[in-house]
């Protein structure tokens, strides 16, 4: 398998005015095509992870790694110019919540075939044929109503759709999803997933899938990291979760009430200062 | 009569959106009842319509053997507490800890509020340090705790839970869930409690009802759901998705 990502030692501090803060210490992964989980609480440093391979990280926080490749391409020596160039084309993002990440005054068609023609050379209509397939893909039923609406005159379920729609027109090779389900209702969550799920393994793309849910994670993902306090604790494949070594790993597993299993009260996780260590 | 809550055909109206569609419940003294069902099914419009937060259009609340009107009073309030979905936006930003549990105390004329105060967070595991910093000096967890705090202290049998633990973490979820419990059997209290987790709801409460468009749809007890003894689809699909995502 050909290595879309090359990460190792990456590491995102952060100056306040009460010290240097390390949201991410030395994280090192690698991604081909497939679909890897990163998995953590809040402040685990999760998503500071997925921000700093598309560099969006906070202008006054400082971003070291040893190796921070996308397809043999140094990220870290890129210039703006370029990694411009590689966002939005080779690498997209998809975030949480539609109703903030989408712009409020620009149709929903508009916001796509924006992203077209900023990465490529297409005239307007073809664009819109483009944006409207894409629309297609998704499983919008009438994609050339939700071309004109705005973001917030959909649903989140098809705000989330729309975004994914954005993310792929370019045709990205590797695509980061920072909980892209949390913001949704369980059941239009699984519908979210299988889209992304098929386009994903069609297009062979990479997927870092980012999200506190481990138990969700587990089962959309081939691979699965698990973060703590800014360091991977634990990797494993996903199939093999039951297995897992780490004591936070089984922890968390363990914490969530589960269908059918009686137990009061529930398992909660003690913590141990060695973890962060 | 044992019935703590009772709801009859209970319809909500904002402006001219029907919010509840003449939905009934019973709970029972002591019990612990769950409402699930997607946003927008009306499950936390029922839980503010009972605490006064959202207006009846017709329909009856009747708590304690006791039918309530359309404005609330200050014993309704002693009896019945409401817990929200978001600890970061339920307590006053500006108010230490001690202020917001004194505010309670102070409207409904308490004396020995000191002691309350002291027992009050004890009892939801904080310890008497919390009480003089900010809402904003503490985590998600430690917020949920004295908004639990809050309602606690004056007493009430009921409370009205509105996803007490959808902002928090899995880990700090199932600490906030062991502690509603543990005060539940403690002081024998009724629970009503909305969440979208059918796991949350089936490891909370004994029974419940699922919600859909503001309509009941189906009512069930936590064992029909262990045994995924359903009979609409929609709790069906409720059921699945929270089983995780399946490759087809």
């Amino acid at each position: 398998m050909s290595t879309l990502l090359d990460v190792d030692d990456l590491r995102v501090t952060f100056p306040t005015r009460t010290g240097r803060i390390e949201a991410v210490r030395g994280v090192s992964f690698s991604l081909g095509r497939e679909r890897l989980g990163i998995v953590g609480e809040s402040g685990s440093g999760k998503s500071q992870t997925g921000r700093a391979i598309m560099g969006l990280t906070p202008p006054q926080a400082e971003v070291t790694a040893s190796k921070l490749a996308f397809d043999g391409i140094d990220l870290l020596a890129a210039s703006p110019r370029d990694r411009r160039a590689l966002r939005g084309k080779r690498i997209a993002m998809i975030l949480q919540d539609p109703k903030y990440s989408l712009d409020p005054v620009m149709s929903i068609g508009r916001q796509i075939v924006e992203t077209l023609r900023t990465h490529e050379k297409v005239g307007q209509a073809e664009a819109r044929d483009r944006a409207l397939a894409m629309l297609e893909a998704v499983q919008i039923r009438d994609p050339a109503r939700v071309f004109d609406l705005h973001p917030h005159e959909v649903s989140g379920g098809m705000g989330q759709r729309a975004m994914i729609a954005m993310m792929l027109i370019a045709g990205p090779e590797m695509m980061i999803a920072d909980e892209p389900t949390s913001a949704l209702d369980v059941t239009v969550q699984l519908d979210v997933l299988g889209i992304l799920d098929r386009l994903v393994s069609e297009r062979g793309m990479g997927l870092i899938f980012i999200s506190h849910d481990l138990r969700l994670v587990s089962s959309f993902c081939d691979r699965v990291i698990v973060m703590y306090a800014g360091k991977v604790v634990e990797q494993l494949k996903a199939s093999e979760l039951g297995r897992a070594q780490h004591p936070y790993t089984r922890g968390l597993l363990n914490c969530m009430p589960k269908i059918g299993a009686d137990r009061h009260p529930l398992p909660v996780l003690d913590r141990k200062p060695e973890w962060a260590a | 009569m044992t019935s703590a809550l009772s709801v009859d055909r209970l319809e909500v109206i904002f402006d001219r959106f029907r919010a509840l569609k003449g939905v009934s419940l019973e709970v029972q003294s002591g019990e612990s009842f769950g409402l699930v069902g997607e946003s927008g099914s009306g499950k936390s419009t029922l839980l503010r319509a009972i605490a006064g937060l959202a207006p009846a259009a017709s329909g009856s609340i009747t708590v304690n053997g006791k039918k309530l009107g359309a404005r609330r009073d200050k014993a309704f309030y002693r009896e019945v507490q409401m817990v929200f979905q978001d600890p970061y936006g339920s307590l006053h930003p500006r108010q230490t800890v001690d202020r917001l549990l004194q505010e309670p105390l102070a409207i409904h004329g308490f004396a020995d509020g000191e002691k309350r105060i002291q027992r009050a967070l004890d009892e939801v595991g904080l310890g008497t340090g919390f009480r003089f910093r900010y809402s904003h000096q503490l985590s998600g967890g430690q917020r949920q705790r004295v908004a639990i705090a809050r309602a606690l202290i004056l007493e009430p049998s009921i409370l009205l839970l509105d996803e007490p633990t959808s902002a928090l973490d899995a880990s700090v979820q199932a600490e906030v869930l062991n502690l509603l419990e543990e005060i539940r059997r403690r002081r024998k209290l009724t629970f009503l409690m909305v969440s979208h987790d059918l796991a949350i709801i089936t490891h909370m409460c004994e029974r419940l009802m699922v919600m859909q468009n503001g309509e009941a749809v189906e009512h069930l007890t936590a064992g029909d759901l262990v045994e995924r003894r359903v009979t609409r689809d929609y709790t069906r699909n409720l059921l699945r998705a929270s089983d995780g995502f399946v490759r087809t």
